[in-house]
């Protein structure tokens, strides 16, 4: 079975981000990048699910600059087989359904049986991009999976996700997309030697000609990114903490409107 | 010039920072305490490759270059400087010994299990009565028809009592001196070979250190590494390699502790502000960041001229010297940064300073790479 991961880099859970000079972006100087960590599960998902079949195939796709290319080395470390790399600068600050158009068009081209993918990237947390990939092919599209496990014969998917309480089950026809919520599995890490071994594997580089997608302007415009004002010093209330509290309840009630 | 890691070196670096912040840090502290060895987090370590780094694949190692390993090592000291010694002892000593000097037979019998990480290695010269002037030992093998009866205790090995392989520096020519040193590899339950008393260290409590009792041992000829007599001359080419080791666990835990500081002095307020509005503080870290850069620079320096093949005798003396006292020097004042709560174990500066001595100290005292790089730059040697 070929399983194909949506994978986007972000900058790092630790960086400070700050608004850039251009205000419509982050300033990127100094940032660590990584491999969103929801498409983390997904690439472990879909390892596991070609361990457990004992054949098949995990294609990880990314679009963005050439940095992007790190990210994808890192999920071949991690064992995927091979990766492609959509380097198109309509794909700079594109919004999510130019995204989605894309790398709908790579997974026609590469025609999986599976696509997996985060359910948000934690940069823009839009969490768009899954379902609208999933809508421009047609495929049934499940969100927030904590696990799967897909029928011998390949036909269909049975995957589960959590609400209120409760796991929802569901059973998709194959092909379809998944979205992995934090939960679904444990991501690996890569071995040293699936690290040397990860220069080995291909990088497929796809340019805007190689596509077919026209890209006509975004849908949704970002106009600014404003810096949120610093959070101001928590307080402590002195005292008895029977008068404490009771100035707690008040606070909260008459300044905070919280109560 | 150029100052650039490749891509597969910033993987290492960057798989070995999430393994150190996600696996390591969180029990780093528990195992300290109880003065425990950490199996669980070494089994690790061999499963990612950790254990046999730097060793080609033909000999089931990764094929690392020194200057992946040092970044590695580096990031597993950010995290804890126990087990940073106990990857870098088992890598560059041990096994690095056995890749230097053993014949196809040897690597092929002792480096698959070392690097997958079944076996532990240690590697003793040090005994109870010789340290910096290591080819004063009083460990004999003496040699018979059927191969060498060993006799004599190492001190302070790293790794002694939970090692299933070492190697062990003995006497084979007393006339001789240091000419007349052999190494030898040892496993764990030959007859008369045993691991003697463990240490009450300052720190790296979560590193074994041991004695090893050697009484009547006896071996083949198939475990004498390298030449006859020709045990020391590897020995200082093993230091070379294990001294870039150092330095970079040095550089780690120096990091380790100003990454600590920056956050604290961030979260601290006295007088109405956060300390690290203060300039006082402000000096002290833009110091420390700049002498922990320097460190690694040098460290680097080494592993690369290493890489390129290159003799590295001053270059990784220097490393160490520089790296280890900066070490010193950051965790005294990643303390100060914390005030009060710096002296308690609350936070992990206080382990960091413990632990960062021992860079001074093990493969060579500061004093004895002083001696070493002053031979080098007065060519008395
Ligand atoms: C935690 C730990 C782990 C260790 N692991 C290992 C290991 O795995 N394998 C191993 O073989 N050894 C190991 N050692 C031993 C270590 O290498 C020695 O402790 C070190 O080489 C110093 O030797 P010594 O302790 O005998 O000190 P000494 O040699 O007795 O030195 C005492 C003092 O005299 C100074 N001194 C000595 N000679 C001179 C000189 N010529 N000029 C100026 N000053 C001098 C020294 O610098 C030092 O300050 C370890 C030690 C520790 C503490
Ligand atoms: C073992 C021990 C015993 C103690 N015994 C007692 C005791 O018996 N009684 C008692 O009352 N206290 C005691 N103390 C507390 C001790 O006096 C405080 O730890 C000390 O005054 C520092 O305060 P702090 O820990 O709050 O650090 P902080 O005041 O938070 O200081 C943190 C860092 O910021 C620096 N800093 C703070 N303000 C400035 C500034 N304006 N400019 C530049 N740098 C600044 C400090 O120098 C320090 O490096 C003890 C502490 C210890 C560790």
């Amino acid at each position: 079975m070929k399983v194909l991961v949506l994978v986007k880099q972000v900058p790092d859970t630790a960086t400070q981000v700050k608004v850039g000079s251009d205000p419509r972006a982050i300033a990127t100087t100094g940032i660590t990048w990584i491999v969103s960590p929801y498409d983390e599960f997904a690439v472990e998902e879909a390892l596991r699910i070609r361990e457990k079949r004992g054949t098949g195939e995990v294609v990880a796709v990314s679009g963005g600059p050439e940095r992007v290319k790190e990210a994808l080395r890192s999920c071949l470390a991690m064992g995927a087989d091979r990766a492609v790399h959509v380097l198109d600068p309509a794909l700079e600050g594109a919004d999510t359904l130019t995204t989605a158009r894309v790398l709908a068009a790579v997974i026609q081209q590469e025609a999986p049986q599976l696509v997996l993918t985060g359910r948000q990237a934690i940069d823009d947390d839009t969490g768009a991009v899954g379902a609208q990939v999933a809508e421009l092919l047609g495929w049934p599209c499940l969100s927030w999976i904590m696990e799967e496990a897909i029928a011998e014969d390949g036909a269909t998917v049975r995957a589960g996700r959590q609400v209120e309480g409760a796991l929802e089950l569901f059973d998709l026809p194959l092909p379809c997309v998944l979205t992995a919520q934090k939960g679904l599995n444990e991501p690996r890490y890569p071995t040293l030697k699936g690290i040397m071994g990860a220069k080995k594997k291909e990088i497929k580089e796809l340019g805007p000609g190689d596509l077919g997608v026209n890209v006509d302007g975004p849908q949704l415009e970002l106009v600014r990114l404003e810096a949120l004002p610093p959070r101001p010093p928590g307080r402590i209330i002195p005292g008895e903490p029977k008068e404490a509290v009771r100035e707690l309840v008040r606070v909260l009630r008459e300044e905070a409107k919280a109560i | 010039m150029d100052f650039a890691l490749t891509e597969e070196q910033r993987l290492v670096r960057q798989t070995a920072r999430e393994f150190a912040e996600g696996e390591i840090a969180p029990v780093a502290a528990r195992f300290n305490e109880a003065g425990e060895f950490p199996w669980e987090i070494v089994r690790k370590l061999g499963e990612l490759g950790f254990l046999g780094a730097i060793f080609p694949p033909e000999y089931g190692g990764a094929g690392l270059d020194s200057v992946s390993y040092v970044l590695l090592v580096e990031e597993i000291a950010r995290a804890d400087g126990s087990i940073a010694l106990t990857v870098a002892a088992h890598n560059s000593l041990c096994s690095g010994h056995i890749y230097l000097a053993g014949t196809e037979a040897q690597r092929q019998k002792y480096l698959p299990r070392l690097a997958r990480g079944e076996a532990l290695g240690a590697w003793g010269i040090t005994e109870p009565g010789s340290g910096s002037d290591a080819s004063a030992m009083k460990t004999t093998a003496v040699e018979d028809d059927a191969g060498f009866i060993l006799n004599g205790t190492k001190a302070f090995i790293t790794n002694g009592s939970v090692a299933e392989i070492a190697v062990v520096m003995a006497v084979t020519d007393p006339a001789r001196a240091a000419k007349g040193i052999s190494a030898f590899v040892l496993e764990r339950g030959a007859p008369g070979f045993r691991p003697g008393g463990t240490y009450q260290k300052l720190g790296l409590h979560a590193s074994d250190t041991a004695e090893l009792i050697l009484d009547n041992v006896r071996v083949s000829r198939e475990q004498l590494l390298g030449q006859l007599h020709g045990g020391f001359v590897d020995t200082l080419k093993v230091l070379d390699g294990g001294r870039i080791s150092i330095a970079a666990m040095a550089v780690g835990l120096a990091q380790g502790a100003l990454d600590a500081s920056v956050t604290y002095a961030r979260e601290r307020h006295a007088f109405g502000q956060p300390i690290g509005h203060f300039q006082g503080i402000q000096g002290m870290l833009a110091e420390l960041a700049t002498e922990i850069e320097a460190a690694r620079l040098l460290t680097l320096r080494a592993a690369y001229l290493k890489d390129q093949g290159r003799g590295i005798r001053l270059e990784s003396s220097m490393a160490k010297l520089f790296a280890s006292e900066v070490g010193m020097k950051v965790t005294t004042k990643a303390i100060q940064i914390h005030g009060g709560y710096g002296y308690t174990r609350e936070f992990p500066v206080e382990r960091h300073f413990r632990d960062v001595k021992l860079c001074e100290i093990g493969e060579g005292t500061s004093e004895i790479q002083r001696l070493i790089i002053a031979r080098q730059i007065l060519q008395l040697t």
